[in-house]
This record gives structure tokens, C-alpha cells and sequence, in this order.
């Protein structure tokens, strides 16, 4: 039975190394150990495992829906701008008069020669309702796009492919300069969070201890939920929803209330993401990139969690580094990783891994055997 | 906000006493449990069900033959809440219209289905598999904060023994044979304590010492609970009907015993041809 605990020992192990490893040794060799020794962890490579870590919660957001859930989203993109932009705005208001034209308002609007902010960009200034947007703006369009589409019964490829042209849709709006949003080069230039410049080392820092807690964090309550009855009917719903229906339970609110609070987290990975790479423009809502979120689950293989961010790490670890070395090559890379997972590794990286251990245990097993 | 919400009321009285006819929710007071009237069903233009009307009593066993293209399996979707039919009424007992009702709300009601090909969760163990099906809250907030109790552990395992799988408990469902699938598919059935059971094809796939083993279990539940079995295996029919229905294009064709129904004229004709 699966129910009960939510890790075994070595599961709240590597929880616990992981904490030690983003609180406490990640700031030391940061910020303690001096410039230029070996032990020193450079300003870069934070804020590339910060960006990769936001990446890995937003992967972690598509596995309980997709791998638990068995609904392939390829629009979660838009949650996660969704969520970027919301605390983008916030992001903008801290600018205050330091912009280029000095002025209240953003440059691109005083740009566009608007006077004062649209209506909904009002109580952006305040950190507080900024940071409930970036739950709330993803939640509710999940919630009412998600309410349609699942009472329609709208299912596998066709939901796919509504999710691709809601994210599309959404990129097309956010590329105009009158949807107030910057257009298309979106919010840049941010200068403070919570009055705190944002262009040091100590904020960079927080920033990915932060990102990092919020990565455990949703770690843990995605176990708590796919542990519960709860997550074994979500699995159900994957594996035979007509069984699931027909032993009296209703899939709408079970699959309404896991595409809900995935779009929510997506939408905090968006947040924890805008500060750290310093922008955010609709190029983040491109069909593309939503695919992409469903190849790192794939890599690291589909309903595991801990596979979701497996495959977030080994697959942008590749991209930061394949787009360095060979950038003309790097989308090539990408569709042949995707192919070779699907035909070889179904089960992705983790799947690979769990067979291997087996086959070395029978291994182990008849050389005991045979030894005896 | 959840539609369920009705239908669960009513059930709010259910103990977790297994097996037994209980009359909550239910109207069975004249005596049909089921109750089918001209019900007909076209997909594009072909009459699936032509007509049909069908009485099951409370507590009957009722077997439905019939050759390939009857509308055996349509008639089931009909009264589970798959398909909408063109025409027609369906009530379950004296009150409950279930034209009206959504899937869920059905098998709340108390009906519980059998599919042809085993359904089960494959990728949940069956110890899983009868939580999941076992009568309870079913709305996503009583399956996060809800714990297995004692008394449902003691009904699962209760279950467990009556479909011969209490030492199959933790192992994947996927990884069952055939009939061993049948068998806790019928178990899921029964954990969700329903009124009538529609069982579709339930020996297909069993090895003879299965099958009778299954028609001594539906023998024993005849009388507590209702149940409708759709089957080709003739013997495995003759071995647990007391009525039978024979269906033919959508309409039924004859009902009585094996005895008057085998020895039908129209009956032979359409089983064996002119």
C-alpha cells in the first residue's frame, strides 16, 4: 500500500541534503568563500540554478497533471508568463522614478503617451496583492478555461491542442503595445524588490533560497497529494475514467481542482523566474516553450515528481550548455532527446534508472544463488 | 457547487453493512427495480435499441442474450448514463428518472456496472482498486482528508476473500490474469454496495472452475441484490437464470424460463438462421 508516509528514509534524506545544499552551502560558497578559489560558486552559475529551479517547480506543476492526471497540457506557458507578469507589474511600480523618462509610469507607457496606469494595474505597488495575483490570475483562467473544456469532456489531443492555442492566443495579445504590458519587449530594467535593490550578489542569493524552498516545498505537498486517495483516483481517472465515473465519482471536480492548483504553481515558478533572468516578454507564452515543459517531464520520466525535476535539470543543464557550444544545433538536440526518450526510455531517465537496479539485483540474486 | 451533492444526500443514511437490500434512496415498492419504456436509440440512422421496454424486479436475476448487434451493451450505456436515448424513459425504482442523472449520480444511486472488456485500475494494486470503488464521499475534499478506517479495511478484506484474491491484495491489478481481473472487477461492484449490478459478459475469459465459482456467486447474490448478466455462455446461463430475455434488433424478442425461450420458434430462427 502506498498510502501512509510520504517518503520512505532515503527519500526524507535526499529532501534533507537538498535543503542543506540551497540553504546553507549554496550562500556559504556564494558569498563566504572569496572570488577566484575553487570552492567559490560563481554569481552565474546562482542564477543559472535559480532559473533552472523555477523551471523545475513549473515541471512539477505539469507532471501532476500529466503524468498523475494523464491531460497533456502544451499550453503551460501561460500560466507561468501569467504569474511572471502579475509580480512583473509589481517589478515595475519599484522602478519608481528611476526610469528613463523619470516618470511614474513605466517607459513604455509614458512611451505610448498614456497618462496615468490602466485600471488593472491598480494596487500593483502593493507586494502583497501582486504576489496574490500570481496565484490568482493563472487559478481563475485554469479554473474557467478547465471548468469548459473538462464538463465538454474535451480529452487527450484535442485538449492538447487548445491548451497550444490558448498560449497562443495569449502571446498574440501580450505582443500588442495596448494591452499594457510592455508589448514585446515586455518588463525589463527592474531595479527593487521591497525597496531592496535587486542587482547584488545577497539578493541574487535570496532569491534562489527562496526559489529553492518554494522547489522542496512543492515537492512535498505534490507527494502529499498523489499519496492520498485523492491522487490514486487522479491515476484512475488516467488509467480507465469510465471506471472512475461509473464507481460514482465525478472526474470534472477531480481533474478542475489539479488543473487549478497546477496552473497556480506554474504561476509561482513565473514569479520566482521575472527577478531572477530580469525579464519577462510573451516570447515565455510561444507554443514552443510549453512544449518544452513537457519534454523535461518525459526525460525525467512521467509520474514520479522527483523524475520532473530531474528532467528540468538534465535537460536546460544540456541547453545552457549546448547553446553555448553549438547554438544553431540546439533545437535539433532538443526534438532528437524527445524522440529517443519516447522510443528507448519510456519511462524517462528515472524509469531507466529504477530498471537498471533491478536487473543488477536479480544479477546479485543468482550469484548468491549459484554461490550457494 | 458539486452536482453530486444530491445524490449523495440521499445515501447519507447508508451504513457500511455489506450485501444487504437497503431501502434508502431506492423506491421499490411495487416491485420493479428497473424500469425501461420504448426506449430507442439511433446512431445515424441505425436503430440500436428500437423500443425497447424491459421490467427487472427487486432482488431478480435477470440474463439478456442475444446475437451480436442486439443492443445488449447500448441498453446498459442507456441506463448507466452513457448514452441519451431519443425516446423513452428509464426510472430506477418508483422515483429516480435516470434520463436526468449524470454517470456518477447513477451509480450513487445504487447502480453498478460491469463492463465487457475488465476494467480495473491496472496501475493501482487491488487492495486499491476496492478502495477506490468502495461506497463512500466520493467528492474531492472527503478522498484529500479522509483516512481508511478500520471497518472499511475489514469490508475491503471481507471482499478480498469473497472474490478469492486475499493473497493477491498488494499486487498491481494490471498484473492479474483474465479472470482474476472479471473477479475484481465484480468485487468493485460489490464495495460500492449498489442496488442492481448490470454485468456485462462476466465469464468471458474464466477458466470452467472460474465460471463456477462466479455463477455460485451470483446465485448467492440473487434475492440481496439485483442483477442484470448479459452472456454468451450458454450453460454458464443456464446455470444461474431464472428469467430470460432474449434481444434481437434492439426490441426483446422473447422473455420466460431457458426452457420456454430455447424452445421459441423466433428465437431459433434468429440464433440459427432460416
Amino acid at each position: 500500500m502506498r498510502s501512509g508516509n510520504l517518503f520512505n528514509n532515503r527519500g526524507w534524506a535526499g529532501i534533507a541534503a537538498a535543503l542543506v545544499l540551497i540553504v546553507i552551502l549554496a550562500p556559504l560558497f556564494n558569498l563566504a568563500v572569496p572570488e577566484g578559489t575553487a570552492l567559490h560558486m560563481s554569481d552565474y552559475t546562482v542564477a543559472l540554478l535559480g532559473k533552472i529551479m523555477c523551471y523545475a517547480i513549473l515541471a512539477l506543476a505539469m507532471d501532476l497533471i500529466w503524468g498523475y492526471t494523464g491531460i497533456l497540457s502544451l499550453g503551460h506557458g501561460v500560466f507561468f508568463a501569467l504569474g511572471g507578469y502579475a509580480f512583473g507589474m509589481y517589478l515595475m511600480r519599484q522602478i519608481g522614478l528611476d526610469g528613463v523618462y523619470h516618470s511614474e509610469l513605466p517607459d513604455f507607457m509614458v512611451f505610448l503617451d498614456w497618462k496615468a496606469y490602466p485600471w488593472y494595474w491598480k494596487f500593483t505597488d502593493h507586494f502583497w496583492y501582486a504576489a496574490l495575483l500570481v496565484v490568482l490570475v493563472p487559478g481563475v483562467l485554469a479554473f474557467v478555461f478547465g471548468y469548459f473544456a473538462f464538463r465538454s469532456r474535451i480529452k487527450g489531443v484535442y485538449f492538447s491542442i487548445i491548451t497550444q492555442a490558448l498560449t497562443f492566443a495569449f502571446m498574440l495579445l501580450f505582443f500588442r503595445n495596448d494591452t499594457g504590458f510592455g508589448g514585446n519587449n515586455g518588463f525589463t530594467d527592474f531595479k527593487r524588490i521591497l525597496d531592496i535593490p535587486v542587482q547584488t550578489s545577497e539578493m541574487r542569493m535570496s532569491l534562489f533560497v527562496i526559489t529553492g524552498l518554494v522547489l522542496v516545498g512543492t515537492l512535498l505537498l505534490g507527494r502529499y497529494l498523489v499519496t492520498s486517495k485523492f491522487g490514486r483516483v487522479l491515476t484512475a481517472i488516467r488509467d480507465a475514467e469510465s471506471r472512475v465515473m461509473f464507481s460514482g465519482y465525478d472526474p470534472l471536480w477531480y481533474k478542475l481542482s489539479i488543473w487549478t492548483l497546477s496552473a497556480m504553481l506554474a504561476g509561482i515558478a513565473g514569479a520566482l523566474y521575472v527577478p531572477q533572468v530580469g525579464i519577462i516578454n510573451p516570447g515565455e507564452m510561444s507554443p514552443a516553450n510549453s512544449i518544452e515543459i513537457a519534454i523535461w517531464v518525459a526525460v525525467g520520466g512521467r509520474g514520479t515528481l522527483v523524475g520532473a525535476i530531474l528532467g528540468a535539470f538534465l535537460v536546460n543543464g544540456a541547453k545552457s550548455w549546448f547553446t553555448v557550444a553549438f547554438p544553431e544545433y540546439w533545437l535539433f538536440f532538443l526534438g532528437a532527446i524527445f524522440i529517443a526518450v519516447t522510443l528507448f526510455l519510456p519511462q524517462g531517465v528515472i524509469g531507466a534508472i529504477a530498471q537498471i537496479r533491478e536487473m543488477l539485483q536479480k544479477k546479485h540474486a543468482n550469484a548468491a544463488k549459484a554461490a550457494a | 457547487m458539486n452536482p453530486q451533492g444530491a445524490a449523495l444526500h440521499i445515501h447519507a443514511a447508508a451504513g457500511p453493512d455489506y450485501g444487504h437490500v437497503m431501502g434508502e434512496g431506492v423506491d421499490v415498492s411495487h416491485g420493479p427495480i428497473l424500469y425501461l419504456d420504448d426506449i430507442t436509440v439511433s446512431f445515424d440512422g441505425f436503430r440500436a435499441l428500437n423500443k425497447l421496454t424491459l421490467t427487472v424486479e427487486a432482488g431478480e436475476l435477470r440474463c439478456i442474450i442475444g446475437p451480436n448487434g442486439a443492443g445488449k451493451t447500448t441498453m446498459m450505456d442507456v441506463i448507466t448514463g452513457k448514452t441519451r436515448p431519443d425516446l423513452g424513459t428509464a426510472f430506477f425504482g418508483q422515483t429516480i428518472d435516470l434520463l436526468r442523472m449524470t454517470e456518477p449520480q447513477i451509480a450513487h444511486a445504487g447502480i453498478g456496472r460491469k463492463f465487457q472488456k475488465p476494467t480495473v485500475f491496472e496501475n493501482h494494486s487491488v487492495f486499491e482498486n476496492l478502495e477506490l470503488a468502495m461506497k463512500t464521499d466520493k467528492r474531492v475534499k472527503a478522498s484529500l482528508l479522509t483516512k481508511l478506517d478500520s471497518a472499511a479495511q475489514d469490508r475491503i478484506a471481507e471482499t478480498l476473500t469473497l472474490i478469492r484474491l486475499a493473497d493477491q491484495s498488494g499486487r498491481l491489478a494490471g498484473l492479474l490474469s483474465h479472470g482474476q481481473k472479471q473477479w475484481l472487477e465484480i468485487g468493485m461492484l460489490l464495495m460500492q454496495e449498489p442496488r442492481l449490478l448490470l454485468l456485462d459478459e462476466p465469464v468471458a475469459g474464466m477458466t470452467d472452475a472460474e465460471t463456477e465459482r462466479t455463477a455460485e456467486l451470483f446465485n448467492s447474490l440473487a434475492g440481496k441484490h439485483s442483477l442484470v448478466v448479459v452472456e454468451h455462455d450458454m450453460d454458464f446461463v443456464g446455470r444461474i437464470a431464472r428469467k430470460v430475455t432474449v434481444l434481437h434488433e434492439g426490441s426483446v424478442l422473447a422473455e420466460g424460463s431457458m426452457d420456454t425461450v430455447q424452445n421459441d420458434e423466433r428465437v431459433i430462427e434468429v440464433y440459427l438462421g432460416r
